[in-house]
């Protein structure tokens, strides 16, 4: 009897008795234990790290937390954040692109020679220094769908001839300044969003994050399947908005959020909807979770890898042209150092499995805060580069022992 | 069941041929002149012993290995199938033994890997709908279609491959031993499918090693063995006895030898039953 009323009230795909009801704000807690338990454990892991990271940082500087210093750090964190989001795309469909530090500093060394020393017009100039990344990418997957040549050796190839070619045609300059005038110079260091503008903005993004849910929702139930009650969609986005209205504020003490910030937001969450919301990201993480199965549904693998391939390099030659900006000039030693490293080790901290078809675009976002808290943090505390290399190699270990870790816990709870 | 399979009619409808289909790996001659025909409406079995070369012939269909030579004529054109994309084209669709699903997408995104509804913003409430019909009709015990198909049973992840190859209205359907993995109901219901198949006038390829689903369903059979053709039977005229023959090519075979024992040791046991 209990079961037949049971059946009258369930929506269409939670008819299964063996389903424990997950609905509704109660709901909410219950069924985020059972992911966790499960070992997918999403975004939890950085945003705790995250969390101990800033407690830790704060209570040995005083003005590690300040609104100052949290403005220039999330300024800082664009570019090679940008370049993280391109390795989360490569590392969803289990591969890897080590130039991308390369493509960066030559995309930066182009933008300087097409436009300063040869008078380009700037955007023009912008064009051809992104375009030098797709190509690259482009070339990276031809020779990958070619001849099987592992992405990890072509992308060390590219790593050191991309360095070259960026060393030989700033050959005799060395370092290019960007006038500082330039937009793109007033954009990555003096571009900031008023602070009308940036309520307007949280409250423009919470509204429409309740406007989804709440449209997916009613689709769903449309449709007579189980959906979200419009109760806990606006308690997100309430919280949200709380959330994103506390930091703007915060951040507003100070010079507030600036544009190129904003900007990297922006390709995270377009990078999002691709990754989720279209064909095209089912099927990068379809090759990620098992490339023969995907060739024999019919999708076009080669076209998958070759792409993924042009958009991590073209995000690397965007981080290039942001990086550019932000230091105004282009330099031989633009690219180098840790760019890679810093890259590669926010999306992993971040949460994008080594192994492939597992990770989101928010890795890239949490990574990188994670990195260049590291970075700001150390800095305050007068510890030189060596410090900071040391705990970012600590703290990436341990994201990829979690990761590791957790694909055991996936295996044995069924959700490899 | 079903025991006239008209021969001529066949003829006239003939969907799907082969002639001469060879495939090596290396040395080793997978396919050796293999001929086949499937005519619409017709359900054709494949038997033949472990290697005998049937998932290989399969895979020769769905695109996934080009065969060495030989030709495929599909709807009475010469076709070929240079990869798995070009078969679903032709609306050849296949259950591949192991299944090729990818563990880490849900049970909606398996089903419509490569034909998601609405590329540019998907329409997950419409795929789920449809991804809830075609499990219901295979009578699926599947709790969630939004879990990863990594936490599924073997069976219920053979359901979803089974539930994939019906999208998108094939022509002809493989299915690569379609019941080895499955519950009782679930065979029945994937035989009942079989049967609702060739209704709809769908030509059905299906391998299967278990003699008693064969002569359910399959209007012929065809035996492989070691690569080669070695015979093809309509299921009306022919006794379990010469199949297995055909398939081990001998009449004094592991199974006839197993049989007999097994009579002997049925009729010294009966003797002790009147005895006591
Ligand atoms: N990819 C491959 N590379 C090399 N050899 C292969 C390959 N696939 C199949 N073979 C060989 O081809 C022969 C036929 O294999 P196939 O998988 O077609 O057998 P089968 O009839 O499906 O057997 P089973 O009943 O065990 O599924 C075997 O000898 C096998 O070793
Ligand atoms: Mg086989």
């Amino acid at each position: 009897m209990i079961t037949s009323t049971l059946h009258a009230t369930l929506p269409s795909d939670l008819q299964d008795e063996r389903l424990q009801n997950r609905l509704g704000l109660r709901g909410i807690i219950p069924g985020f234990l059972d992911k966790v338990r499960g070992g997918d454990l999403g975004a939890l892991p950085v945003v705790a790290g995250l969390a101990i990271i800033w407690t830790v940082l704060q209570i040995l500087n005083r003005g590690f937390l300040s609104s100052a210093n949290l403005v220039n750090l999330l300024m800082e964190s664009a570019a090679v954040g940008v370049i993280a989001l391109g390795i989360v795309c490569v590392l969803l469909v289990a591969q890897i692109d080590l130039s991308i530090g390369s493509v960066s500093g030559l995309s930066s060394a182009v933008l300087g020679i097409a436009f300063v020393t040869n008078g380009w017009n700037i955007w023009l100039a912008v064009l051809l220094a992104v375009l030098s990344g797709a190509a690259i990418g482009w070339l990276y997957g031809q020779i990958f769908n070619r001849f099987g040549v592992p992405a990890f050796v072509i992308t060390l190839a590219g790593l050191l001839s991309f360095l070259g070619l960026q060393l030989f045609v700033l050959k005799g300059q060395g370092t290019i300044n960007l006038p500082f005038e330039s937009p793109l110079v007033y954009f990555a260091q003096l571009a900031f969003v008023p602070a009308w503008l940036s309520y307007v903005m949280v409250v423009a993004a919470t509204g429409s994050l309740f406007l989804v849910g709440y449209s997916r929702a009613r689709e769903r139930r449309a449709a007579d399947l189980s959906a979200q009650a419009t109760s806990v969609i606006a308690v997100q986005s309430i919280a949200l908005l709380v959330g994103l209205g506390f930091a703007v504020w915060y951040l507003n003490q100070a010079r507030g959020i600036g544009w190129m910030f904003v900007f990297f937001v922006a390709l995270v969450l377009l990078m999002h909807y691709m990754l989720t919301r279209t064909k095209w990201g089912r099927s990068v993480y379809a090759v990620g979770g098992n490339v023969e199965a995907a060739r024999r549904a019919g999708i076009n693998v080669h076209w998958i890898y070759t792409s993924v391939f042009m958009a991590c390099s073209t995000l690397a030659a965007v981080g290039g042209i942001l990086a550019a900006s932000r230091l105004a000039a282009a330099s031989q030693s633009s690219g180098t150092g840790d760019v890679n490293l810093n890259a590669i080790a926010a999306a992993v901290i971040g949460g994008t499995s080594l192994f492939g078809g597992r990770g989101t675009a928010f890795a890239a976002l949490l990574g990188i805060l994670v990195i260049q808290s590291i970075s700001s943090g150390l800095t305050l505390l007068n510890l030189d580069s060596s410090f900071r290399f040391i705990v970012t190699g600590i703290v990436l270990l341990l994201a990829v022992t979690l990761d590791s870790v957790t694909r055991r816990s996936r295996t044995s709870h069924g959700r490899a | 069941m079903s025991t006239s399979s008209p021969a001529p009619q066949a003829v006239t409808t003939r969907l799907l041929s082969l002639r001469n289909v060879n495939k090596s790996f290396g040395a080793v001659a997978a396919l050796t002149d293999i001929n086949l025909d499937v005519a619409a409406g017709e359900v054709v079995a494949i038997v033949g012993d472990n290697g005998a070369g049937k998932s290989t012939l399969v895979k020769v269909l769905s695109g996934v290995h080009l065969p060495d030579s030989g030709t495929i004529t599909f709807e009475s054109n010469p076709v070929s199938i240079p990869d798995p994309t070009a078969a679903l084209h032709l609306g050849i669709a296949t259950v591949f033994q192991d299944l090729a699903l990818c563990d880490n997408l849900n049970v909606i995104d398996n089903l419509f890997l490569g034909r998601e509804l609405r590329p540019g913003r998907l329409n997950e409430a419409a795929m789920e709908t449809r991804s809830w019909e075609l499990l219901r009709q295979l009578s699926a015990k599947i709790p969630s279609v939004r879990i990863p198909v990594a936490s599924l049973s073997g069976g219920q992840r053979q359901t979803v491959a089974i539930a994939r190859s019906l999208l998108g209205n094939p022509k002809v359907i493989i299915l690569d031993e379609p019941t080895a993995a499955l519950g009782v109901a679930q065979t029945a219901e994937v035989l009942n499918l079989v049967e609702r198949l060739r209704e709809r006038g769908l030509g059905v390829i299906m391998i299967s090693h278990n003699m008693a689903d064969v002569r359910a369903v399959a209007d012929r059979v065809v035996v492989l063995r070691l690569g080669r053709n070695n015979g093809d039977f309509v299921v009306g005229e022919v006794s379990p006895e010469e199949i297995i023959a055909a398939i081990t090519g001998a009449t004094d075979n592991a199974v006839t030898r197993r049989t007999a024992q097994i009579d002997l040791r049925s009729a010294s046991a009966d003797k002790g039953v009147t005895r006591s």
